[in-house]
């Protein structure tokens, strides 16, 4: 595994013919390992780079606040900083109502607590992606039913696009009320009216007598103060904070170093483990010759984890030499014969079946078999890994007072039930700390590595830090589920489509997950995006055929829009050409009664220049998709040259995501979530042999480099409207636009992902 | 035991001599700015100087490197008031951040080879992996560099700069 030098990964894997039996091998439980594991300049506590300037004094006036004497303003965040902006965007909702001094204000990673629950992802999830409420009598009510149905699932976790949508009011209102109470405190302590005190910039000053009180000296009298029920928030035009491109909080520490992500933590008489899980998925290790390796440098013991075995060492290297050298045979069960061939034809055979009805307008059947023509279009994407750049990793301590797990976690909750089973204790006897995470992306969601590194720091009785090789972490990934799907479409005479049915055949994330949420719909993780299209298409059906396999599936960066979205949107392009129609102008006309949605994709389409000529051998293609309560299209440029080498130079985005609160953070967002989907799109693909994944790192799995990266512009509408997600909606319009324009540049039609195989070089 | 030169200090490194300097930066002496992505030479997120070039630390055996003098995104500046440092604040171009430290020291040698790169220059010397695709604010921070134009510490606006591309269209409020 190349933890160390570029060994022959494949060699490595298939020569080790790997495993282990029995719980745990400790053969050399060496308390006072050789060398003294240097602990970092860092010192890593609950906290990152960003909040380690912070003051640990201070009064608490809400889960959220913490002011110090010293007119620190700490405002705690219960989501993950993986590069999304929420270590900015999050405390800036919060400031904007406490009126403090942004220059002041610093943010921790919130412990895993009630307080920090999404709520939100829950019901965007139940819903489709329709969380909000509409305004009135009957959406309150809607609301209220809903909340009471994701009530019991809803954990702290960030993702879905939630963490701006779902803390808009919350945070807003937090910092409201800690505002009251600041000034609650100044007039009582003045014996005057709250109402004659005004708080701006971190004091509260009374205008008649020129009397004023910082924040720092009020905070411990405040935070002895009844929070006010119901608070006034701004109305958006008096907003001084949100709207503006403050710079980042968490870069500074980013560009020296410092931030700490999982992998940097340090404790002291910390071990680190190598981790290999069976590489056939369901495998178990049947043996291991721990005698083999003990003797080598640092190696400190060989443990048994669920469905591997991991190798202790004093220092990640000579963990993972040791890990590499370790005889493992495994018990490779039932999936030893799987490959993706294997798993697409049993894709393609579910699609004769009858699915279950996600969406229904009108007939579609009806008006299929009364169409002048019929399209009948397949399409198939493959199993995607995450690759995050930090790969999978977690550190433990095990000890007489409880478990501390210091995870780069998207999922506190998860992390916390992962800890509390592994090591047997009760959930309140586990402390999460959040670190940075060096990209999420969904696969951070899981809890996997938290489970490992609770196991080995219980059984060596000392602090360990599991960490994956990038091979261990692109073969035992929660894939993008791989899917084939059909578009049967109806064209009357005009070439118009008069009936659309969409049959989505994948595996389920939610099964694993939160099976109940698929109780009265199906699987929303399968269908969203092929749902409740913005176009005008009356007789429309969409169905799910569910189909499992061994393969693990997870989140992936807009889950289901990653796939549903390339499917559609490719579609749309073909009954364009079908009916001999410029495929913006048919979107206009299916858009006709959607003037918001349309405004997007006029806004793209004109920033491109749609329209005007290209050289021969290019192509724009233009692509429009609504997720995570954001409206987004994209037009891409492809050029092919003479040998089929496939250039994008350009890519133009515009994006109508409500009110915006930093909209830097969006133009960045939209610029990652489209080169992560063009990265994909081009290249990305996960395949099996023999039950394992064939890929392991960067050279079989490419990424996009910056020579290969085209200009993107973004384009930003401030609508007003409610906020909807930036983090995910960049990725879904990225693919089709590419399949279109490649199609525009040569005639010829994608329907199979990636592209550099299915069409291209 | 091997001596190291890292960042204008003296290191004794009780580690084998075919340790990647990598883990002796990270496990050893404890810099751990310095990050792995991939230990295969692939993405650059472990770029450190090594005589002042840039050079992937997980493919550099400790053995190697006899008197080399070895620099650390942690020995680029005291407080990150490099000038790329700056520029990349200015540009507001980490996400993640996990890939930065490396895309840095990258950056920080293409300029001193070439104070004024192209395009070319920029694509060809910047092959590390950001999988945040922070690749468009990368390229920007390099040109704000080279011009000297980096502005102060930290203080200065994202919009002007990395809003290159962005543009409000419209009216809500
Ligand atoms: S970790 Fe060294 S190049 Fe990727
Ligand atoms: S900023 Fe996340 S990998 Fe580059």
């Amino acid at each position: 595994m190349s933890i160390g030098r570029d060994l022959d990964r494949r060699q490595l894997l298939s020569g080790a013919a790997a495993g282990i039996a029995g719980l745990l091998l400790p053969f050399s439980l060496e308390p006072s390992a050789r060398a003294a594991i240097v602990s970092g300049t860092t010192g890593a506590t609950s906290t990152t780079g960003a909040a380690s300037a912070t003051g640990t004094a201070g009064s608490e006036i809400n889960a959220w606040l913490r002011i110090g004497t010293d007119e620190s303003i700490t405002i705690l965040i219960g989501r993950s900083e993986m590069g999304q902006g929420v270590y900015t965007a999050l405390p800036m909702l919060l400031a904007e109502e406490l009126e403090c001094d942004w220059r002041r204000v610093r943010v921790e990673a919130a412990p895993a607590a009630a307080a920090y629950r999404n709520l939100y992802v829950v019901k965007d999830m139940l819903t489709g992606g329709h969380a909000d409420p509409a305004p009135g009598l009957a959406g309150e009510m809607r609301d209220w039913a809903l909340s009471l149905a994701a009530g019991p699932f809803s954990q702290q976790v960030t993702g879905g696009s939630t963490s701006v949508r779902g803390g808009f009011e919350p945070l807003r209102r937090a910092g409201a009320q800690a505002r009251h109470r600041l000034i609650a405190a100044a007039a009582r302590n003045w014996g005057v009216s709250p109402a004659e005190c005004l708080a701006r910039a971190g004091l509260v000053h009374h205008e008649a007598s020129g009397w004023s009180l910082s924040y720092g000296a009020l905070a411990a009298a405040a935070a002895d103060l009844p929070s006010p029920g119901s608070v006034v928030l701004k109305p958006p035009g008096a907003w001084r904070l949100l709207g503006t491109a403050v710079p980042r909080l968490d870069l500074p520490a980013k560009v020296t170093g410092e931030a700490i992500f999982g992998i940097d933590v340090r404790r002291p008489g910390m071990l680190f483990a190598a981790i290999m899980a069976s590489p056939v998925f369901g495998g178990r290790v049947k043996s291991v010759d721990a005698a083999k390796v003990q003797s080598l440098p640092g190696v400190v013991a060989v443990v048994a984890i669920p469905d591997g075995v991991a190798v202790v060492a004093d220092s990640t290297f000579r963990a993972s030499r040791a890990l590499a050298a370790l005889p493992v045979v495994w018990d490779e069960g039932a999936n030893a014969g799987l490959d993706t061939a294997q798993i697409f034809e049993g894709f393609r055979q579910a699609l004769s079946e009858e699915g279950r009805i996600a969406e229904r307008r009108g007939d579609a059947a009806a008006a299929l078999a009364g169409a002048a023509r019929q399209l009948t279009l397949d399409y198939e994407l493959p199993f995607l890994a995450h690759a995050t750049m930090e790969p999978m990793n977690c550190t433990a301590e095990v000890g007489p007072d409880g478990v501390d797990v210091w995870a780069p976690t998207q999922a506190q909750d998860g992390a916390r039930a992962a800890a509390a089973t592994a090591a047997g204790v009760s959930a309140d006897r586990v402390r999460i700390h959040t670190t940075y995470l060096g990209g999420g992306f969904g696969r951070r969601a899981e809890s996997d590595m938290v489970t490992q590194a609770v196991v080995i720091a219980k059984a060596l009785g000392r602090p360990v830090q599991a960490i994956w090789s990038r091979e261990e972490d692109m073969r035992h990934d929660f894939y993008r589920p791989g899917t084939v799907q059909r578009l049967r479409i109806g064209l009357d005479a005009a070439g118009l489509p008069v009936a659309w049915h969409h049959r989505i055949v994948c595996p389920s994330i939610l099964d694993r997950i939160m099976a109940a949420a698929t109780w009265l719909k199906p699987d929303q993780t399968s269908v969203e995006g092929a749902v409740g299209l913005p176009y005008d298409l009356r007789n429309l059906t969409v169905d799910y055929v569910k189909r499992n396999t061994p393969v693990p599936v997870g989140f992936w960066r807009s889950v289901g829009h990653s796939h549903t979205a390339f499917v559609t949107e490719s579609a749309i392009d073909e009954v364009a050409a079908a009916g001999g129609r410029d495929p913006l102008a048919l979107r206009r006309l299916l858009l006709r009664g959607n003037p918001r949605v349309r405004a997007v994709l006029d806004l793209a389409a004109s920033e491109a220049g749609w329209g005007r000529p290209l050289p021969p051998g290019s192509g724009r293609g233009i692509a429009l998709h609504v997720s995570f309560g954001s409206i987004v299209a994209e037009v891409a440029e492809v050029a092919v040259a003479a040998d089929g080498t496939i250039r994008v130079p350009r890519v133009v985005c515009a994006i109508d995501c409500g009110t915006v609160i930093h909209p830097d953070i969006v133009v960045a967002q939209m610029q990652s979530g489209i080169l992560f989907g063009l990265t994909a799109a081009l290249a990305g693909e996960i395949t099996l042999a023999k039950g394992r994944i064939e890929q392991g790192n960067f050279d079989d799995y490419p990424m996009l480099h910056l020579a290969e990266s085209p200009q993107i512009a973004v384009h930003v509408i401030e609508s007003g409207e409610r906020p909807g997600g930036v983090g995910e909606p960049g990725t879904p319009p990225i693919a089709p636009a590419l399949a279109n324009a490649f199609y525009a540049a040569t005639g010829k039609r994608i329907r199979r992902l990636p592209l550099m195989r299915a069409g291209g070089a | 035991m091997p001596a190291l030169r890292v960042n204008g200090r003296a290191f004794e490194v009780a580690a084998e001599a075919d340790t990647p300097l990598l883990w002796v930066l990270r496990d050893t002496i404890g810099l751990t700015g310095t990050k792995y992505g991939c230990g295969a030479g692939l993405c650059g997120a472990c770029t450190v100087h090594v005589d002042g070039v840039a050079t992937r630390s997980c493919q550099v055996l400790l053995g190697s490197l006899k008197d080399a003098n070895i620099t650390t995104i942690e020995g680029l500046s005291a407080d990150g008031s490099h000038p790329v440092q700056r520029a990349w604040i200015a540009a507001q171009v980490p996400q993640c951040g996990y890939c930065q430290s490396g895309m840095i020291m990258a950056a920080v040698a293409l300029l001193r080879d070439k104070p004024r790169p192209n395009a070319a220059d920029i694509a060809a010397a910047m092959t590390n992996i950001c999988r945040c695709g922070t690749y468009p604010r990368v390229a920007q921070a390099i040109a704000l560099a080279a011009a000297g134009t980096t502005g102060t510490t930290g203080a200065t606006g994202a919009t002007g700069m990395a809003g290159a591309t962005g543009a409000n269209k419209g009216g809500g409020r």
